[in-house]
């Protein structure tokens, strides 16, 4: 009994330590990045596109539409495969070839983000250069990478959400003389909507986060991007490029930058929450 | 099946009470400071870290017992880490500012050229001043402009803050800015692989780092090579510096006076650098 204690109240502390390092955080990021945003204005910061650092000039609307766009970029691109991925990983092939694609898949998530950006500059960005024109490091090239960087997140979760949709749903629809493809798109698909959601919005979240891979990709120039051929910079690769020399307001700034990604991401991951959750009482499904 | 759940449950505390120790000690031990007196900390710019690492490596076997650790960040983080004392010297690939050299003791081990180079398809041979100027702030579009073919210019340049990008701006730019349409990378590693592969590229490096698969081009007519930078007739050079604040410790100036003596500046040299003088 007396074991038992000890062990919950390490276990306790172990968790509550986790929630403490969030919390610092938080507060750290809150506390370094808003006086400039106050002092400056919202208004400037957020919706001018000037950034020039030397002249005191803190503007990151650029870059808020760079993280944008390549996320919805990322996302086209993710999404069409993950939910082809999931789909056919449920319904459709054979389990022995799931045994083999499943963890081929998983394989994905455990490669490091510098191999993915590695890849993209010294193969997609000269492919784009000479085939689409542009300097090659690009919105597109950037959602290329990341999309390809959020398939296994957005695939495992959407087929945990497949696999959770009731077992009669699928063997009633059959039994109506629905096809393999009716039953898929018309009852499991609903069925799933919710756990899908969330897997998209969590994959989002991973996309607008990505760092490393999109310097290495993206050309990082501080300008509003006219087209897909355009290179940007993102949130994070803004810090990521500057953190290393900033001082005085220049860091205060980019940790301003931090403080808009932190809230970006925040509401990102409570749409998914909610959503899931939502999902979950509608259906009964855990 | 039970055996086999408490064992779980024990590895888990045990990994779990490790690992917030390990994260324990992490956090007291990054406020402890560096004054261990052994160790002479060499912090800075990452065009200098690697020569930096080289001498500190030789020094190292010529005198055992007296160490040199070397780190990269940037030549802005290397005074940073100066003025807090984490760092007994910090390296700078710029001259320093009005405000720095108030605050900041400087010597230079070396001087170094910048380079403007291209991708070898590239016919352009020599550029002036004034059309590099033009082609970083962006008036200069178009290579044909400046005695290329028809070709869109994709100038390359480096990160706000690198000391490689502000002696370019303070050795080529003067009061223009460096356009905004501009590609910037991290690092002299990613602006050469992007030469090396866009023949319409063009990019600006340490004369030290250009290798292989590069063109430097001549400016105002003067090719970048180490003599003409001697003579400065080649006048895209900047200092690279050690800085201290007040005195170096004696430990400090050992190394210092390692690096300028006669056997370090040849290494110096040997690495493509231009000696102090």
């Amino acid at each position: 009994m007396r074991q038992d204690n000890v062990i919950k109240a390490i276990l306790m502390a172990v968790a509550f330590s986790a929630i403490l390092g969030l919390v610092l955080i938080t507060v750290f990021i809150f506390k370094e990045g808003m006086p400039i945003i106050l002092r400056i204005g919202g208004r400037e910061f957020f919706l001018s596109s000037d950034w020039d650092p030397r002249a005191g000039r803190f503007g990151i609307f650029s870059m808020i539409c760079g993280s944008m766009m390549v996320t919805a970029g990322a996302m086209v691109i993710g999404i069409s495969f993950s939910l082809g991925l999931a789909i056919v990983l449920t319904q459709f092939s054979p389990p022995r070839l799931t045994a083999v694609l499943k963890p081929v898949i998983e394989l994905l998530a455990g490669i490091p983000s510098v191999v993915y950006g590695f890849m993209g500059v010294v193969t997609l960005v000269p492919l784009i250069r000479i085939h689409l024109g542009g300097p090659g490091l690009s919105v597109l090239a950037a959602s290329i990478v990341l999309g390809i960087m959020v398939l296994p997140t957005v695939t495992s979760i959407a087929v945990d959400a497949l696999n959770a949709v009731p077992r009669p749903y699928w063997e009633g629809s059959i039994a109506l003389g629905a096809t393999r493809w009716q039953t898929t798109h018309m009852v499991m698909l609903r069925a799933a909507r919710s756990g899908i959601v969330a897997a998209i919005i969590l994959g989002m979240g991973r996309a607008v986060g990505e760092t490393m891979a999109v310097i290495m990709v993206a050309g990082n120039t501080p300008a509003i991007p006219h087209g897909l051929l355009d290179p940007v910079r993102t949130l994070t690769a803004n810090i990521a490029l500057e953190m290393g020399y900033a001082a005085g307001d220049h860091r205060r700034a980019l940790f301003a930058t931090g403080v808009t990604l932190f809230v970006f991401i925040m509401v990102l991951n409570s749409i998914a929450l909610v959503v899931s959750r939502r999902g979950a009482r509608r259906t009964g499904a855990p | 099946m039970n055996a086999k759940r408490m064992c779980f449950t024990v590895f888990t505390v045990k990994s779990g009470l490790s690992a917030w120790l390990m994260a324990l000690a992490g956090l007291t031990c990054a406020g402890c400071s560096r004054e261990d007196g052994g160790t002479v900390n060499v912090i800075g710019s990452t065009s200098i870290q690697p020569f930096a690492e080289h001498l500190a490596q030789v020094y190292g076997k010529k005198h055992p017992g007296e160490r040199v650790e070397v780190q990269g960040g940037g030549s802005t983080a290397g005074l940073q880490a100066v003025a807090n004392g984490l760092a007994h010297i910090g390296t700078c690939s710029r001259s320093l500012s009005d405000e720095e050299a108030r605050q900041f003791t400087p010597i230079v081990i070396a001087r170094d050229g910048v380079a403007i180079v291209v991708n070898p398809a590239n016919p352009v041979n020599n550029l002036t001043l004034e059309q590099l100027r033009g082609i970083f702030s962006g008036r200069f579009k178009n290579w044909k402009d400046v005695g290329g073919r028809d070709e869109a210019i994709r100038p390359i340049t480096r990160e706000e803050g690198s000391g490689t990008r502000e002696s370019f701006v303070h050795l080529v730019m003067g009061p223009e800015k460096i356009s905004r349409e501009a590609l910037v990378q991290e690092s002299n590693g990613a602006v050469k692989e992007l030469v090396k592969g866009n023949p319409a590229a063009i990019g600006y490096m340490s004369l030290g780092l250009v290798d292989k698969g590069l063109k430097p081009l001549n400016v105002d007519g003067v090719e970048p090579k180490t003599e003409h930078v001697l003579s400065g007739k080649y006048t895209l050079a900047r200092p690279l510096l050690f800085v201290t604040k007040g005195p170096p410790t004696p430990k400090a100036q050992k190394f210092i006076d390692f690096v300028l003596s006669p056997e370090g500046q040849k290494m110096l040299e040997g690495e493509g650098l231009i000696r102090a003088k």
